[in-house]
């Protein structure tokens, strides 16, 4: 097939648009939110609630704005990304808006809903902006210093509940780690890109395993360093652990070696383990989370996390119903990092599956495009970006369950935070415009390298098996 | 590089899998080792979600449901809580539930399975259902007449119906307002340390949950075992009795309180109260004979429920003769509940037969519907027919000639008898005064209300601390207003049979 790419007429060779398909799933995506609203309303009393219909009618506005700025900007984008985005940011406008409810001082919802028109409105920008992902290539110093700069913003203003994430300015908080995150990935698959040939082949061999040379790998681990190291001081684990995971994941693509990530994870542990015993903060958190009702023995009441595993365990297998738990007992930050909570309370474990296979389907196509992708900067971006938010909802997710000690981080889109539902509409901005690019047909005779020719027309069909996937088949 | 793409993907599919089995391993497999918590406010909010049932009193109800708009959302509330209180217990959001609340919390939170609906839709959507009525027993007449008896004193009344079983008042002094404690805030943390620091206990349901030792009105019991073992055959026959009385195997010689005891028949000591006669028959009754006795009347049956627990009253089983001889005029380690002592005048009112005492009458869901309805049971023969009428007319010589005169009411038969209970260190202690009793409206054929009276008095003159003194006029007032009750239902049914009542209560 590769051999006749080019010979065959641009007609039969042109990949549909699908966005249709993604029309049609956009206005699934509102109507499932839409029913939320009404089940809330219902499960409350009401017939329906008031600013139902002022929510169906922002959010599908915001849809049908994301929708023509793809049809005109990314006609080839994949068609899941965006009605995935949707979806989940309904469905999180939804649980807020709920437990909004029970805390009529204190309502979340509209702000949830401004900064969810802000993160679409910058969606619609980078998605028309941003013609190429490879002008961000070059932009790569610029990333690394704004993003050093956000993360280092907050340490001048004061710490809020014991972590120094948020900055304060004209009545809004922002998290500027949230954005700091994408303007990493995007210094690291740049940088491990023009850096991929001398990480790989040069080095020295120290027993069985070949470290790279440090002129390589110097700057970037020392950028990442600097960013978990300041993170650290900030007190935001979430967020270090993100930077971590992004940083091993995108070596190992680049590079392709397993030993010394395999080396960086060990270190990593050793560290985490030092911290967890000595640092008090992050100590109280691994001992809330090895003995989660020892607050309730030591009869001081449960705490966050024992509040947490409850609302699991009272959500068995259906859930209470929309509307119908108690996952407010909670309390702090129910509606940012507990949300899932609710979702797992009032939708059971049947609800959690269709929310985390959501995560999971996105996570997937922004491979998918890293698969399809011909150039190295374009699929280690992609990687990192689906990377971010696979990270983002382990972090998080794991430690609401149990699963590892609880850090303070957003449920992509899910949770209350206007910095995160910002941050990851740019995320999807950037993996449809990656993915337009990787779908897109050539307009002329394919560029130099049969390589290129071969990755787009594999693109056409990401699922096909492709000559160099054959062999490296997981 | 695609091989790298596709391993991290895998890694990045299973980072989300790992939170999925971790929720799938709460939610599915152990949901249990969390729900169970203590800690979990869920069921409590559960719980409070839906107005409590009522108990009801004489159809009335006399208890109630506030919603606070809480959590917790609806808490109880209590007509005229230190009445009945020793009927309808506590509901507290904070310290749980007793007597009557807690034996019927079932019915009355909702979540008793007879009051499922068994539709699909329910088991599907699980709802929780508003609780279920309780009608007692109580006449609120009766009880009010005992609570009013009691006031100012420490002690207790139990008054059953004899035919029937049913609990025509429980009182208890002195006693508290459990609306004080159903909340869960820290006014209800003080008023329940409060109470449970109280030397008087006025939350000790005393009717039911203390047992005292009878003193002579135990003789009951003796002498329905004289008369039925045939120890005795006429009760006007003199019963060959010393004075005085020297215990068996021991040299401790027994006096009496009353005169001409000695060789006195039964029937005069039994209206004077001869310890040293009772004694002496109990001991030749045996130990074994006794306790036979004492247990048809209910003794030693840890399990009687009305349905709240009732404490059990005991007569040993193993004990040297003196100890028999004492046990037999209730002393030593003999103790009884003023509701047994009420079942044990029930008996000789009913031909000898006991009826299972109870406090419920129907349980009726919000909408009307009787959900169970809970029927008279015969527990024991407590002595023979003959035995009982025999002892129907010692018992009406006490209130007439004997020691409970004071009982008396006129155009009433009233039987009964006194009982002053030694206690403490060398019986040095203030006695209990006791009186059992019951009433029967000349012309019926059927009693109308069998009745114990118990005071503890420490502050009254230890001359006048008698049961016909202190006891005898509460029962009194307990009785007649139990009689004027129930010719109110005979006057308008011409049937003092349940039915009668029931209608009543329905008023």
């Amino acid at each position: 097939m590769t051999a006749t790419t080019a010979a065959l007429p641009p007609s039969a060779l042109r990949p549909r648009k699908r966005r249709g398909t993604e029309l049609v799933l956009l206005v699934g995506a509102v109507a499932i939110s839409v029913l939320g609203y009404a089940q809330v309303g219902w499960a409350q009393g009401s017939p329906l609630p008031r600013g139902a219909t002022e929510y169906g009618a922002g959010l599908a506005g915001l849809a049908l704005l994301a929708h023509l700025t793809v049809r005109l900007g990314a006609p080839y984008a994949d068609p899941l990304l965006l009605p995935i985005a949707v979806l989940l940011n309904g469905i999180g406008l939804v649980l807020i808006y709920r437990l909004d409810l029970e805390t009529p001082a204190d309502r979340a919802a509209p702000a949830q809903l401004i900064w969810s028109a802000f993160g679409v409105a910058l969606f619609a920008a980078v998605v028309v902006a941003l013609r190429d992902h490879r002008a961000l290539q070059r932009r790569a110093r610029l990333s690394v210093v704004a993003a050093l700069a956000l993360i280092l913003a907050p340490i001048f203003f004061p710490a809020v509940n014991g972590a120094r994430i948020w900055i304060r300015f004209a009545g809004l908080s922002i998290q500027p780690g949230e954005f700091a995150k994408v303007l990493l990935a995007v210094f690291f698959a740049a940088y491990l890109a023009a850096n991929r040939d001398a990480l790989v082949h040069t080095g020295r061999r120290l027993w069985r395993l070949t470290f790279p040379s440090g002129r390589a790998l110097g700057p970037v681990v020392a950028i990442w360093l600097a960013g978990v190291g300041v993170l650290a001081v900030e007190r935001d684990l979430g967020t270090s652990t993100v930077f971590f995971g992004l940083f091993v994941v995108l070596l190992y693509v680049a590079t392709g070696r397993t030993g010394w990530i395999a080396v960086g994870l060990l270190l990593a542990a050793v560290g985490a383990y030092a911290v967890g015993t000595l640092e008090p903060h992050v100590h109280s958190r691994v001992s809330d989370w090895l003995h989660p009702f020892a607050s309730i023995d030591a009869g001081r009441g449960p705490g966050q996390l024992a509040q947490s595993l409850f609302a699991f365990a009272a959500g068995g297998v259906l859930g209470a119903g929309l509307g119908q738990g108690h996952s407010l007992l909670i309390g702090f930050a129910v509606k940012s990092d507990f949300i899932l909570a609710t979702v797992a309370e009032e939708l059971g474990l049947a609800g959690l599956t269709a929310v985390l296979v959501l995560y999971a389907l996105l996570v997937a196509r922004g491979y998918l495009v890293a698969l399809a992708l011909p150039d190295t900067f374009g699929r280690l971006l992609a990687t990192g970006l689906s990377s971010i938010v696979a990270l983002q909802v382990f972090v998080i997710a794991g430690g609401v369950t149990g699963l590892i000690p609880l850090t303070g981080m957003a449920m992509p889109f899910l949770a209350q935070g206007g910095s995160s539902v910002v941050t990851n509409w740019v995320i999807v901005a950037l993996l449809i415009r990656i993915s337009d690019s990787a779908r897109r047909p050539s307009p002329g005779p394919p560029a130099a390298g049969s390589g290129t020719a071969e990755a787009r027309a594999g693109a056409g069909a990401p699922a096909r098996e492709r000559p160099e996937g054959g062999a490296g088949t997981p | 590089m695609t091989r790298c793409v596709r391993r991290a993907a895998v890694l990045c599919l299973l980072l989300l899998l790992a939170p999925l089995v971790a929720a799938a391993r709460i939610q599915v497999l152990h949901p249990r080792e969390y729900a169970a918590n203590p800690a979990d406010r869920r069921p409590a909010i559960a719980r409070y979600s839906v107005p409590r049932g009522d108990i009801l009193v004489d159809g009335t109800p006399v208890t109630g449901s506030r919603d606070t708009g809480e959590p917790l959302r609806y808490e109880r509330t209590y007509a005229d809580g230190p009445l009945f209180a020793p009927v309808t217990g506590y509901s507290s959001q904070r310290y749980g539930t007793s007597l009557l609340e807690a034996a019927e919390d079932g019915v009355l939170s909702g979540t008793d399975p007879r009051l499922a609906s068994f539709s699909f839709l329910d088991g599907l959507t699980r709802p929780r259902r508003p609780g279920a009525d309780v009608h007692t027993t109580v006449r609120a007449a009766v009880q009010r007449a005992a609570y009013e008896g009691l006031e100012g004193k420490r002690g207790a009344v139990a008054a059953v119906e004899p035919a029937t079983g049913r609990i025509l008042a429980v009182a208890s002094a002195p006693s508290y307002d459990p609306a004080l404690l159903s909340g869960n805030g820290p006014a209800t943390a003080r008023t329940w340390d409060g109470l449970n620091a109280d030397a008087a206990r006025p939350m000790l349901n005393r009717a039911l949950r203390q047992t005292y030792p009878p003193g002579s009105a135990f003789k009951v019991v003796t002498a329905a075992a004289a008369l039925d073992s045939g120890l005795v055959r006429d009760i006007d026959a003199p019963t060959d009795s010393p004075l005085p009385y020297t215990l068996p195997g021991t040299a401790v010689r027994l006096g009496n309180a009353a005169d001409g005891c000695e060789d006195a028949s039964l029937r005069y000591a039994f209206a004077v109260s001869c310890n040293t006669v009772f004694a002496r028959l109990g001991a030749r009754t045996g130990v074994t004979g006794m306790a036979e006795a004492a247990e048809r009347f209910g003794f030693n049956d840890a399990g009687l429920r009305i349905p709240a627990k009732v404490t059990r009253s005991n007569f040993d089983r193993r004990m040297e003769p003196s100890q028999v001889a004492l046990s037999s005029i209730g002393q030593f380690d003999t103790s009884a509940t003023p509701l047994q002592m009420a079942m044990v005048a029930a008996a000789v009112a009913n031909g000898g037969e006991i009826q299972q005492p109870r406090l419920v009458d129907r349980v009726t869901t919000p909408g009307g519907r009787t959900v169970a309805t809970t029927r008279g049971r015969s527990l024991h023969q407590a002595m023979s027919p003959s035995t009982a009428l025999l002892l129907q007319r010692m018992m009406r010589d006490v209130v007439t000639v004997g020691s409970g005169r004071d009982a008396a009411i006129p155009g009433v038969e009233v039987g009964g008898k006194t009982g002053t209970a030694q206690h403490g260190v060398g019986n040095a202690a203030v006695p209990y005064a006791w009186f059992i009793g019951w009433a029967e409206p000349e012309g019926s054929f059927r009693p109308t209300v069998a009745v114990a009276v118990v005071v503890e008095d420490a502050d009254a003159e230890r001359a006048d601390f008698t049961g016909g003194g202190l006891a005898a006029p509460i029962a009194r007032e307990v009785m007649r207003a139990a009689v004027r009750e129930a010719d109110g239902v005979d006057g308008k049914t011409g049937d003092g049979k349940s039915g009668g009542r029931q209608r009543q209560s329905g008023r």
